[in-house]
């Protein structure tokens, strides 16, 4: 453990704590910049009302388009000379958002970073190979810095190049890889497509830090056994922080939220209750300490549910479960939550691979029925009837048991998904046409 | 040498069977003989036809699902009973039949039925053993 101490606090010592540092950054948000002064007084909030954690129902949100609206610099609580490092995000789908730094946010992002190699197991020995592209993005500088503080080695090759990746995990003995999950399966086809000499066995890698994007079970394995090294799930957002909020650990079951910097909530992304703990929805942050850029319960959109579970690795942080969709793309139907990406797990789990799928979900009198159109690839095709029968029922089975609701599973040929610009459309609710 | 099926994934939708018999018309390959099997959704096309690999591979060029199978074609006189003394025989070998069809035409008088067993090897030594004649490939496409 980086810092034990912090990591494993009691509960209440670390509830006091996340209070007094609360009450501190409302107030530093509220005193600092003027979108969070009118967004408290609108809703009648005042950081002298905050008594305890319980009043945090009553902070308003923070949403990704206010980010989007305050371009470039508008959420920032402290003067540019105390800022001394800006990242954006890409801006693909709007605005770009833009997150400062102050050296003090500098050095607990550092902390997190060091704190998150030593939960999957690295320390002062490692060499770590950061593929995370190096620039704006969060991701390649924030790990860099974590990387100097732990004492390790740092590799910083960025992004890309898979013939120099593979000749420094080689030649440098890298021992943990740090990239994006689907960045590290491409490395693996890589090798097997043009260098079948290239044994990962052979090499001093063991571990691997994967994140900036949501990723399955199923390719955790199809890492671990193709490159023989543990890969461990990292999570973060620039809006928070960027990657640091929350990792894995050895029981590689869920992630610990560094939760003496980061407050999180999980809500009903429908009604913004906040749901008890364990239930699924929607997590909310809020920083604690950053003094740059402090978010206030910031909506990630991010679908997860938080836990204790009595750890093994010995941290009391609260575990967040691997992300598995965006409140974006939930769906309601029969009263039960339902996220694209759950119905994709039991897809990928039933066959190994990818089917092409498409969710119709419409209604006849009251009830919604969802149908799920599977194409069937040679795979999966066989020429007996009963063997593509037993498929469409054990998908039918495995959606009823994680799901709790019964879909009609239909088989179609190829191509009779529709595409857009070479992605499927994976959701089709007709009940908004009705 | 076994006979080669080629069994296609096909929705039950009006036109489906005609685009995919239009490919194989393009490459001028001759349906031996065509059988379906359907459930309310979809169905399998199964036949036998000339040039099996190169019609599997047009298929699957215009995003056609399909697979190429080893069938059993044996002759049984054309005879009330026959069938049902060869069934017999597969019962004492304890050979559970997939699927069977029967095949257009009579070869020497006659009549073709194919088979898919789950072990084609096993069951074509059954057979043979038994005195029944198994149909080559070629006698059935015809080259």
């Amino acid at each position: 453990m980086f810092n034990k101490e912090s990591e494993t606090l009691q509960h209440s010592k670390l509830k006091e704590m996340q209070y007094e540092r609360m009450k501190w950054s409302l107030r530093h948000a509220y005193e600092n910049v003027p979108f969070y002064k009118k967004s408290f007084d609108d809703t009648g909030f005042h950081p002298d009302q905050f008594r305890s954690l319980d009043d945090m129902q009553r902070v308003p949100f923070l949403m990704k388009q206010d980010m989007r609206a305050n371009y470039p610099f508008g959420l920032f609580a402290v003067p540019m000379e105390k800022v001394v490092r800006l990242h954006s995000s890409s801006g693909t789908t709007g605005n770009a958002t833009v997150v400062g730094y102050t050296k003090n946010d500098l050095d607990v992002w550092g902390e997190v970073i060091a704190r998150t190699i030593a939960c999957a197991g690295g320390g002062p020995k490692d060499i770590i190979q950061v593929a995370y592209g190096y620039g704006l993005f969060t991701g390649g500088l924030g790990v860099h810095y974590g990387v100097e503080k732990i004492g390790a080695t740092v590799v910083p090759v960025s992004g890309g190049n898979t013939e120099r990746q593979l000749m420094l995990i080689k030649d440098f003995g890298t021992t943990m890889l740090a990239c994006t999950p689907s960045y590290a399966i491409n490395m693996t086809d890589y090798v097997e497509k043009n260098k079948p000499d290239f044994d990962f066995r052979k090499t001093k890698l063991r571990s691997g830090i994967f994140g900036a994007e949501p990723w399955t079970e199923q390719m955790r394995r199809e890492i671990e056994s193709r490159m023989g090294i543990d890969a461990y799930d990292i999570y973060g957002l620039s809006e928070v922080i960027g990657p640091g909020v929350s990792c894995e650990c050895s029981e590689k079951s869920g992630l610990h939220v560094f939760e003496d910097h980061f407050y999180v909530e999980v809500i009903d992304p429908e009604t913004g209750e906040i749901l008890p703990e364990g239930e699924m929805g929607e997590i909310v942050y809020t920083s604690l300490t950053k003094e740059a850029c402090p978010v206030i319960r910031y909506r990630s959109r991010d679908i997860t549910r938080l836990y204790h579970d009595g750890c093994k690795c010995g941290r009391s942080f609260i575990k967040m479960e691997k992300v598995t969709g965006r409140s974006d793309d939930m769906l309601i139907i029969r009263g039960v939550n339902v996220f694209p990406s759950q119905i994709e797990a039991v897809l990928m789990e039933n066959e190994n691979t990818e089917p092409h799928y498409q969710i119709i979900i419409d209604r006849t009198g009251a009830l919604d029925d969802i149908e799920i159109m599977v194409e069937v690839n040679e795979r999966i095709f066989s020429d007996e009837i009963k063997v593509l029968n037993q498929l469409s029922n054990r998908i039918r089975q495995r959606i009823q048991s994680v799901l709790g609701i019964s879909a009609k599973i239909t088989l179609v040929e190829p191509r009779t998904i529709a595409r857009s610009e070479g992605k499927a459309v994976r959701v089709i609710d007709k009940r908004k046409l009705k | 040498m076994n006979v080669t099926q080629l069994s296609l994934f096909l929705e039950n939708k009006p036109g489906r069977l005609q685009s995919a018999l239009k490919v194989l018309s393009e490459k001028n390959i001759n349906i031996r003989t065509l059988t379906i099997a359907e459930v309310t959704d979809f169905g399998i096309v199964r036949m036998i036809v000339t040039r099996s690999d190169e019609a599997a591979r047009a298929l699957k060029e215009n995003h056609f699902t399909c697979s190429v199978t080893e069938v059993l074609a044996i002759e049984i006189d054309d005879v009330p009973g026959a069938l049902s003394r060869a069934l017999e025989t597969f019962n004492k070998h304890h050979l559970n039949i997939e699927y069977m069809y029967a095949f257009t035409e009579k070869i020497d008088d006659k009549a073709v039925m194919i088979f898919r067993f789950d072990d084609i090897e096993t069951a074509k030594k059954a057979l043979i053993d038994e005195g029944y004649h198994i149909v080559k490939k070629t006698e059935i496409i015809g080259e």
